[in-house]
């Protein structure tokens, strides 16, 4: 039976270091399986995070090989077989132990976004929508919360700005709720203002890791960015805004 | 020299990082790509001569405004929209129309929300790759700061469109020569350029958003979803319209510029 050599970062807030361990491993595994395989036969007080085993949960985020990606999700055969695994913690949230990081941040991100605000309901009691006005934000409902995207941004991973830009997977969020054909509530001047749209430089690294394909810069980001730049920089866009009567939500 | 770790095994300092692959290939193609295009386009903007070899004009030189007809390879005075160059000029400034027109296509190009990636990756290395420390900074603003201009690309994208007729316009007159209807390898190169151009222009993110991607409602305006779904289906492929039009609009002044000079001959069906 083949063996493959992993190299896994293992501590705390506190600091650490990596260990090497080498185990047999079969056709067909992913990297999470080969964790789960040291974690049964060479250390049992490795620290992992995981649920799915189906790139559904977004449970199993972590660095492998420099790259962020769900380890349920990657092949061990998509490596060299000589190649070490190296696992990491992700990079932009405090480490709690091993592999598993801290990502309550982002959940008190999403706390901060205006809830669905949707318009009265139809005489007869119903909500209708038609199908083309809806597709467009059913992509961004695919999203698991994995945080690869959040992990990736250069503005959170690097720069350490979390208190000026919400980051990609929220402006996604906020994408799904401004471009849903029920919703009133008008967040522009907070993408601009609180959750910092300006603040992403349109490097398309969250598109690069999102395990469900989600086109989060072409689709989410930059058309929220434009729904701003109509808001604050276009002087055309704001008089025909006036002439035709929309509102600030840019609707009529 | 001592390796700076943090918490988790990440490697700190300029481009650190833990990844396996070849990740600086890509920035360094932008790189090489891009510095020369802008080299060349500058020297062929400064030049003023050689742009007009009838009847094709260079896309670099479109619209002429101005013209020398003095400057060798240059286009007659009934080409020019406001006619002969002005005497008042100053002479540090090279006379070349080019310099007139640039600006406007520059901005476009510069602030695209495509090259924005491009360049900053291999640029300003704000990151240089996905998962790769960039240059350490204090107080990181993206655009917020003094790249808040980069919200220019909507006011650059209104003389984009215009430029896209002009250079259609330029395509098509040059089927003419002397008169005389017909085609030659340039008349193609100057068709296959306002293509590209168009399919640069017409699936730019800020064009996808004024057709379609700003309302809420598609259900309301079919020919506004459908002009969304077009622009959508050009800006999937944005990259390739992006290096392919930049290529061809650097390429089609070069071809231009050989006929014009004589070095080479342009094979077309009114001979010579």
């Amino acid at each position: 039976m083949p063996e493959r050599s992993f190299r896994i970062w293992r501590g705390d807030a506190n600091g650490g270091e990596f260990a090497e361990y080498t185990v047999d491993v079969d056709e067909g595994m992913v990297v999470l399986d080969g964790i789960h395989r040291v974690q049964a036969r060479k250390a049992n007080d490795l620290a992992v995070r995981w649920n799915c085993k189906a790139g559904k949960c977004g449970s199993c985020s972590m660095e492998i090989n420099g790259k962020p990606r769900l380890a349920c999700m990657t092949r061990l055969g998509d490596y060299p077989a000589e190649q070490t695994i190296t696992c990491q913690p992700l990079k932009a949230f405090p480490v709690i132990k091993d592999l598993v990081t801290d990502v309550s941040w982002n959940y008190k991100q999403n706390k901060k976004i205006a809830p669905f605000k949707p318009r009265p309901r139809d005489d007869d009691g119903q909500y209708r929508m038609m199908q083309e006005d809806v597709d467009r934000v059913q992509e961004f409902r695919k999203c698991i919360e994995c945080f690869l995207c959040q992990d990736t941004c250069h503005v959170l991973r690097d720069h350490a700005r979390k208190s000026a830009f919400v980051g990609p997977r929220f402006m996604i969020r906020l994408a799904s709720l401004e471009m849903h054909p029920l919703d009133t509530a008008d967040r522009i001047p907070a993408v601009k203002n609180e959750y910092g749209s300006g603040m992403c430089n349109i490097t398309r690294c969250c598109t690069e890791v999102c395990p469900e394909h989600i086109n989060i810069t072409d689709n989410g980001i930059i058309p929220l960015k434009e729904r701003v730049v109509d808001r604050y920089y276009d002087p055309f866009m704001i008089l025909w805004n006036k002439i035709t009567g929309k509102n600030k939500n840019g609707k009529t | 020299m001592t390796e700076l770790i943090e918490v988790g095994g990440h490697r700190l300092g300029v481009a650190a990082n833990a990844r396996e692959d070849r990740w600086w290939v890509a920035p360094v193609s932008v790189l090489i790509g891009l510095t020369a295009f802008v080299i060349y386009v500058t020297w062929a903007a400064l030049q003023g001569t050689h742009y007009f070899a009838a009847p094709y004009l260079s896309p670099l030189y479109s619209p002429v405004l101005v013209t020398l007809p003095t400057a060798a390879g240059s286009a007659p005075v009934g080409h020019a929209w406001f006619g002969l160059w002005p005497s008042w000029w100053p002479s540090f400034i090279p006379p070349s129309p080019a310099i007139l027109i640039l600006v406007f296509p520059g901005l476009f190009r510069f602030t695209c929300y495509y090259y924005r990636k491009a360049y900053y990756r291999a640029f300003t290395w704000t990151p240089p790759a996905c998962a790769v420390a960039g240059i350490p900074r204090k107080n990181y603003k993206g655009e917020t700061g003094l790249l808040v201009f980069q919200n220019l690309h909507r006011y650059a994208l209104y003389p984009a469109v215009i430029y896209i007729i002009i250079l259609y316009y330029d395509a098509f007159y040059a089927f003419v020569r002397d008169g005389q209807f017909g085609i030659g390898v340039g008349t193609v190169v100057l068709f296959i350029n306002a293509t590209l151009l168009a399919g640069y222009t017409f699936g730019c993110h800020a064009f996808r958003h004024l057709v379609g991607g700003g309302t809420d409602c598609f259900s309301c305006s079919k020919a506004r979803h459908n002009a969304w779904q077009r622009a959508s289906r050009l800006n999937r492929n944005h990259q390739f319209w992006a290096w392919a039009s930049l290529f061809w609009v650097a390429f089609t002044d070069f071809y231009v510029r050989m006929v014009s000079m004589g070095v080479i001959t342009d094979f077309n069906t009114w001979g010579g």
